[in-house]
């Protein structure tokens, strides 16, 4: 910790995005990594919370939770599992070209991170249209009967799917608006070497979201035990 | 905090400390994340009883430790995010070792 000092000439070179209240870059790069990880602790208990009433139903219905899986296109899962985990590398390799000052190299690797996260929702919404057509979709929509007994069930499975891969989706959005807002800074030289924080706090929710999916893939998607027709 | 495998550039004065990975470490940090879908994939095709779960959560769990350590550069990050992060995960732990010391134990019954 510096003393603050009243010399002029310590502010006389500022860079034009050091915040007023930061005596330094390396202070408000740490203090905003700080507060992007508290924003992720809430995001974490946030996911939590669904995932564990997920976990109490699959408990106590295993044979609904599983034929509820059944229900989902499995390899869709995984091929959006694999397109997330590419638009996670780019958005890394995003960050280390705004570390090395390489702002078309930052760029371009932004923009891939948006097309690969497009992909994703492409794909999701492809399921989402099927699922509505096969009738699974909870509420007066939903006529999916093939195990009666099991029905009312397979619907509160369905229920934690779509609020689950919803929500998700939704962090997916606001990702991708946030990296058209992150293309056009890096495309007007606002990073480098000195000022890439924001990059990498854009990347940190970016990674959060494809952990996220990384644990709905199993959970909606693979759960072993189903016998129906 | 510096390693044979980090890069260390040092900038102007009071700028923020640059770890910059080294490409390969992000690229076999992919491969294993892609690796560990497949098994996830793989595991789920058979039926190992009770083990089903558990494979598929040890490795989510490994895939999310590798995005945070490396894609999240934790591993270079300061301890009081350490403590923010491990502390995040204990209230995860707490909501969840609490509703199911409650659930898993209303009826004498093994779900």
């Amino acid at each position: 910790m510096s003393v603050v000092t009243n010399d002029p000439s310590a502010h006389e070179h500022h860079h034009p995005f050091l915040q007023h209240h930061f005596e330094d870059l390396g202070q408000q790069h740490e203090a905003s990594t700080l507060g992007m990880w508290m924003f992720l602790a809430t995001e974490i208990l946030f996911f939590g919370g669904v995932l564990c009433a997920y976990w109490i139903y699959r408990v106590m219905y295993p044979e609904a939770w599983a034929i509820g899986a059944a229900q989902q296109i499995w390899w869709l899962g995984a091929i959006n599992t694999i397109v997330l985990i590419i638009s996670s590398l780019t958005m890394a390799l995003a960050v280390r070209n705004a570390q090395l000052g390489r702002r078309m190299g930052t760029v371009a690797m932004l923009i891939a991170t948006l097309f690969f996260g497009s992909i994703f929702l492409g794909v999701k919404a492809y399921e989402y249209t099927k699922h509505w057509q096969e009738g699974l979709f909870p509420g007066l929509a939903f006529h999916w009967n093939e195990v009666p007994a099991l029905a009312p069930k397979v619907q509160l499975f369905m229920t934690f799917y779509w609020t689950l891969t919803g929500l998700h989706a939704l962090h997916m959005v606001i990702g991708a608006g946030l990296l058209l807002w992150f293309i056009w800074r890096a495309w007007a030289g606002h990073f480098g070497p000195e000022y890439y924080g924001p990059v990498e706090i854009m990347g940190l929710y970016w990674h959060f979201v494809d952990i996220v999916w990384i644990f709905l893939f199993p959970f909606l998607y693979l759960i072993h035990g189903a016998h129906h027709g | 905090m510096a390693d044979a495998t980090t890069t260390d550039i040092e900038h102007a004065e009071h700028a923020p400390h640059v770890h910059v990975t080294p490409l390969l470490t992000y690229f076999l940090v992919f491969l294993a994340l892609a690796i560990g879908t497949i098994l996830t994939v793989a595991a789920s095709r058979y039926d190992l009883g009770m083990w089903n779960t558990p494979i598929a959560l040890v490795i989510a769990t490994i895939k999310a430790v590798l995005v945070i350590l490396f894609f999240m550069h934790v591993i270079h990050s300061t301890r009081l995010t350490w403590v923010v992060i491990i502390a995040s995960f204990l209230w995860l732990g707490v909501l969840f070792v609490l509703t199911f010391a409650d659930y898993l134990t209303r009826v004498w019954k093994i779900y």
